[in-house]
């Protein structure tokens, strides 16, 4: 047995970091964070007690450079590490680099990872301990003709996948011959950026099929048990979303024979530490099929899961095991209570394909009631350089009716603004009849495309737009350095209503508004009115009655409201309002635009007496506004002529080596009307 | 209003308030070029000269917004010489430190160019501002040369050669929005104290019940207590002198947070009345606080006992604090405002701040009635005099047709056609109203007087 783990450093960023950190903690160990320069103001760089700035921006130059690890470990006198998952998790290498720094590897052994962590040789595994597996090949070479072979033994549809990889990195689905060799470029190019290796192979498509995976875990002492299934169905882009233990679509023969298995497998290699096995399962009750799929040598983002049902901490197992302290509890120990469910909130919109967003997030308040696991907070930013995963979230329940309530009911109250995410299309998800009759496989979302793109009720809508118009207006109020008693837009002779406009989704929208007596409000929303009665308004909310409904509204406002200020009125504002379980992205044109051409400081004349030294524009030329159109040189000094408004040259008027007067015309530019711009609302 | 029931039926072509620009309160002049393209005649000269006058005693920023056809030529007599001193008034505004901002849309021309070229700061809109003292034709009249409006007073040109436009917009947003910029950087400062209550309670007393507590005749009396408690901050009224000179209610609130000092008539002054408002002047001058007089007076009162009792130098005690009193006034006509009670309760020719008329206010000498009563006698009088006998029935006509003269001279709307007050306003925005007027004055200085004309003891 090796010493126990004082300091433990982890290899990763985000809410795996920080989920690894909080059992860390628990157990009284002292913590290191790397972190690449995008994420210094990340969550988990501050919930370490050391982080260690990696040099480099990409994750390649980051979290996957084993140099910078291993020196950041040394540094901060680390002797443990944790992989966490992504990155370098299944790299056999890097956990020997760990070993070979004389530190305690928190995962498999290098071989095992080696092993069972090649999708190729894993199946060799399997097949010899009879477990069946999809038709596969590998693809060898760079022989498009040799991969045509290879996948012509397979039969479309097929999928690419990186041998190494995992989360749906390096992974491509090929319905014909034709697209095959695009994707295993594609794939191999995914898979050598994400996990340093960029061998793939083919692996015949099933379709209609179960993700369904097994926890195990082995200690030293040679010990193997299992801690029940998970299944992953719902996968977008072939990366998990929604994950549940356990499965709602299993025989119990089954389940009871993929169990099993799974022990067997993971015992025949020795394996220590947490591992998953997945299978694919088609068909139903005593017709089901089952197919090996993989085995992934780490912990899983989904891992939540089945801490929910078993009430176990895995990172704490995986801690223990790591220094060869026997599990310490056997099979007949492992009781399965209740049912759990997870999603995965990402930053993407998953009606525009699942585009990734990025941007700050003005708020992020998490629910009670549900575990969450996030990797932001408020005023985190999101950027484009790693996954765009903000946070797991967990419910657990006595039965999975009652999960998948409690969890949709969290994603709908809490407030996440700053970034469009996909949290509609997961409460749409639990909330579909499909998922609540447990019919779940791999093309989930195919299948139900609607539950993509939900739109807000109209009702809500309205109510958002009310919302975000009358927060405006109470904070411009509450702002008002004089007059903050007499009412909006108060005038003695009577009066229009104010107008509030917005754009939804590019979606110009416009709020007319009358303030009454006693929160009383006349509201004309795109031309229907209503009576809205409003109760409060606070920074971050307002408390509204809209055609007889009352809600409290979540609103942020990225940007100052004050009217005091006119620099505020020059650019757009960006309002987010969540209520009635949706949340709206509205953008506020500015009240007064900077316009175009407006601060024309020289113009096209000669600013002073002086020589025209250069002439860089031709009659008919187009240009844009700040282009250099003229030089002119005097007392020594060279003046920059730029254009002022976008234009056409419709005649220059001096040439170089010409004296000029002060205020003399240089050159004719006809402005041309701007192309009206979009205001960026899509959101 | 101003302008109805005048000879200059069409009113003002300018349009003129209070507002918060970039959060400073400044007084707007905009001409409204829908009446008449904007020409100026004698209304909007009042209107105009008033504004300015406004501005001047509160020390508010003067922001003009011009777009007009100038002069209303028919009209030239009536204007000219009042109309001449706005531009004395534009830089004796500049010079006491308080800033006049024009942003110019369109024409201002002639006399109007003037406008511009004496504010302090000038925006002109391109392809829109006409700026010059004579146009084209006037040009070509007058020294044969042919002139392009844009060369003679466009914006580009007054922005680059003449120099008299400050800041060159593009479109009408740009102005507004560089005017509101301008005022942003003058970092103005109020010099009164800031309210003392940062979030004034509403009156306990819903103010909508104004309607129903003043009198749509003005012969039947109301309890101004009751318009009093429907304004002040939580209803809350300290009553000076209750038991005393009881038809003039005096005492302290506060309003929109303002302390202030009330003085509010329930009908007739009395001796008594007269001293208590005087007395009450002096101790709101000695605290800075500025007064808000309500008023709903049928006179002073008259007979032998009263003059006797010296009801006319009780009423010059009153009349003497009013005059000489220099913390602000606030005027607000309930109901009647009839002979020197309009006065000695801060009537126009007073000097308030600002004046607001509820719609069932009565103005004049005396009450149609009455005056028509008094001439009658009067009549009835001379005739007798001359040996001869009076016919009643003859007079009759010519009485009505007096009484129904003064009637329809002493209403509310005549009243505010000839600015003898800053506008008719909605009982209910009563508040509001003097809240908003209340924080004008507060731009200034408030101080209270360190001397009166003699008292007449």
């Amino acid at each position: 047995m090796r010493l126990p783990i004082t300091r433990l450093l982890v290899a990763n960023r985000g809410e795996i970091a920080s989920r690894i950190f909080r059992t860390a903690h628990q157990r009284g160990l002292s913590t290191v964070a790397v972190y690449a320069p995008p994420d210094a103001a990340a969550p988990f760089v501050r919930m370490a007690d050391l982080a260690v700035p990696l040099v480099g921006t990409s994750a390649g130059e980051t979290y996957l450079d084993v140099e910078q690890l291993i020196a950041a470990a040394r540094l901060a006198g680390a002797d443990a590490v944790h992989p966490g998952y992504g990155f370098l998790a299944e790299n056999p290498d890097f956990a020997q680099a760990v070993l070979d720094e004389g530190l305690v590897w928190v995962g498999p052994t290098p071989d095992s990872m080696r092993l069972m962590g090649s999708k190729v040789d894993a199946k060799a595994v399997a097949t010899r301990l009879d477990l069946p597996v999809p038709p596969s090949a590998e693809i060898v070479g760079d022989d498009p003709a040799k991969w045509s072979a290879a996948a012509e033994a397979v039969g479309f549809p097929l999928l690419v996948k990186a041998s190494a990889g995992g989360g749906g990195k390096g992974m491509r689905p090929v319905l014909g011959p034709a697209d095959l060799a695009e994707a295993v470029r594609a794939a191999r190019r995914e898979a050598a950026s994400a996990f340093g290796d960029a061998t793939v192979f083919v692996e015949r498509y099933l379709a209609q099929a179960r993700h369904i995976e097994v926890q195990i875990f082995g200690d030293s002492q040679g010990q193997v048990i299992h801690l029940g299934e998970r299944e992953c169905s719902i996968q977008r882009r072939h990366q998990k979303v929604v994950e549940e233990s356990p499965s709602p679509g299993i025989a119990p023969e089954t389940r009871e024979l993929m169990l099993e298995a799974s022990v067997t497998l993971a015992r025949s290699v020795a394996y220590l530490g947490a591992g998953t096995v997945e299978f694919l399962v088609v068909g139903s009750g005593g017709e089901q099929e089952l197919f090996f799929l993989e085995m992934n040598t780490r912990l899983q983002v989904e891992h939540a899961v089945t801490e929910a049902v078993t009430g176990f901490d895995l990172v704490a197992m995986q801690l223990d095991v790591a220094v060869g302290e026997p599990l310490g509890i056997t099979q007949d120990q492992v009781r399965f209570d209740g049912h759990a469910i997870e999603v995965r909130v990402y930053a993407e919109d998953p009606a525009a394909g699942h585009l990734p967003s990025t941007g700050t997030v003005s708020r992020w308040t998490e629910t009670p009631g549900v575990r969450w696991d996030s990797g932001v907070e408020t005023g985190s930013v999101v950027t484009p350089y790693y996954d765009p995963m903000l946070a797991k979230v967990v419910a657990h329940a006595p039965g999975r009716t009652e999960a998948a309530a409690v969890l949709a009911r969290a994603l709908r109250t809490c407030r996440v603004h700053g970034v469009t995410t996909n949290l509609g299309c997961l409460a749409a998800v639990l909330e579909s009849t499909p998922f609540l009759q447990g019919a779940t496989t791999t093309d989930f979302l195919d299948r139900h495309p609607d539950l993509l793109a939900a739109a807000t009720p109209h009702v809500l809508r309205r109510a958002h737009l009310v919302a975000a118009t009358l927060h405006a207006q109470g904070l411009r109020r509450s702002a008002a350095s004089v007059l903050s008693f007499a009412p909006t837009g108060w005038r003695n002779v009577g009066g229009s209503s104010r107008t509030a406009t917005f754009a939804i989704g590019g979606q110009p929208t416009m709020v007319e508004y009358r303030m009454g007596a006693a929160g009383a409000v006349e509201v004309m929303v795109d031309g229907t009115a209503g009576a809205v009665l409003l109760h409060g308004v606070s920074d971050e909310s307002v408390d509204l009655e809209v055609d007889g409904l009352r809600a409290v509204y979540a609103v942020t406002a990225e940007s100052a409201v004050s009217g005091d200020s006119p620099a505020d009125e020059s650019s757009a504002r960006t309002v987010w309002v969540t209520g009635g379980g949706w949340t709206t992205r509205l953008v506020e044109p500015p009240r007064f635009p900077v316009a175009e051409g407006a601060s024309v400081v020289g113009g096209l004349v000669a600013p002073v007496p002086g020589t025209v030294t250069a002439v860089l524009v031709a009659a008919g030329a187009e240009v844009k506004v700040g282009e250099l159109l003229v030089l002119v040189e005097a007392m020594k000094m060279e003046h920059r002529i730029t254009a002022g408004v976008a234009g056409l040259v419709t005649g220059v008027l001096v040439s170089a080596g010409d004296s000029v007067e002060a205020h003399q015309a240089l050159v004719a530019v006809e402005p041309q009307v701007p192309a009206e711009t979009g205001d960026g609302g899509a959101s | 209003m101003a302008g109805h029931d005048t000879d200059d039926p069409l009113g003002a072509g300018i349009v003129t308030g209070l507002g918060v620009v970039s959060g400073v309160e400044c007084v707007i002049v905009a001409n409204d070029p829908t009446v008449k393209g904007g020409a100026q005649g004698p209304t909007s000269v009042a209107k105009a000269l008033r504004a300015m006058e406004i501005a001047r005693v509160n020390r508010l920023p003067l922001v003009s917004l011009a777009e007009s056809a100038g002069a209303d030529l028919p009209k030239q007599a009536e204007i000219f010489i009042p109309g001449g001193a706005s531009f004395k008034n534009l830089t004796q505004l500049s010079a006491a430190g308080i800033p006049t901002v024009t942003l110019v849309f369109g024409s201002s021309t002639a006399g109007g160019a003037y406008l511009p070229g004496m504010s302090d700061y000038t925006i002109l809109q391109r392809g829109a501002a006409r700026v010059f003292l004579g146009g084209p034709p006037l040009v070509k009249m007058a020294i044969d040369e042919d002139a392009d409006e844009e060369e003679l007073g466009g914006a580009e040109m007054h922005a680059r050669t003449s120099g008299l436009a400050d800041y060159l917009a593009v479109d009408e947003v740009d102005a507004l929005r560089q005017g509101r910029e301008v005022v942003a950087h003058l970092r103005w400062r109020k010099r009164g104290p800031a309210p003392v209550t940062a979030v004034p309670d509403p009156p306990a007393h819903d103010p909508d019940e104004l309607l129903g507590i003043a009198s749509a005749d003005v012969r039947t009396p109301f309890e101004v207590r009751e318009v009093i408690t429907r304004v002040v901050d939580g209803s809350r009224f300290e009553e000076f002198k209750p038991l005393y000179g009881s038809t003039l209610v005096c005492g302290w609130a506060e309003l929109c947070g303002y302390p202030v000092g009330i003085l509010a008539n329930n009908g007739i002054l009395f001796s008594e009345e007269a001293q208590k408002g005087a007395q009450f002047i002096q101790l709101c001058n000695r605290t800075d606080t500025p007064l808000l007089f309500i008023q709903n007076i049928t006179g002073f009162m008259v007979g032998t006992r009263y003059e006797q009792g010296g009801i006319i130098k009780d009423g010059a005690k009153l009349i003497n604090a009013v005059s000489n009193s220099t913390v602000p006034h606030l005027t607000l006509m309930v109901g009647a405002s009839y002979g020197a009670g309009n006065y000695g309760m801060a009537g126009r020719s007073y000097d308030p701040r600002f004046v607001f008329s509820w719609p069932n206010h009565r103005i004049a000498v005396m009450g149609p009635k009455q005056l028509a009563g008094v001439l009658t006698i009067v009549a009835r009088q001379k005739t007798e005099k001359a040996g001869e006998v009076f016919d009643e029935a003859a007079f009759a006509p010519l009485r009505d047709a007096f009484e129904a003269q003064v009637e329809a001279q002493s209403t509310a709307l005549y009243a505010t056609g000839h600015l003898w007050d800053d506008g008719i306003i909605d009982p209910r925005d009563s508040r509001t109203v003097l809240g908003i007027a209340l924080s004008a004055c507060h731009s200034e200085v408030v101080e209270g007087a360190a001397r009166y004309g003699v008292f007449r003891m």
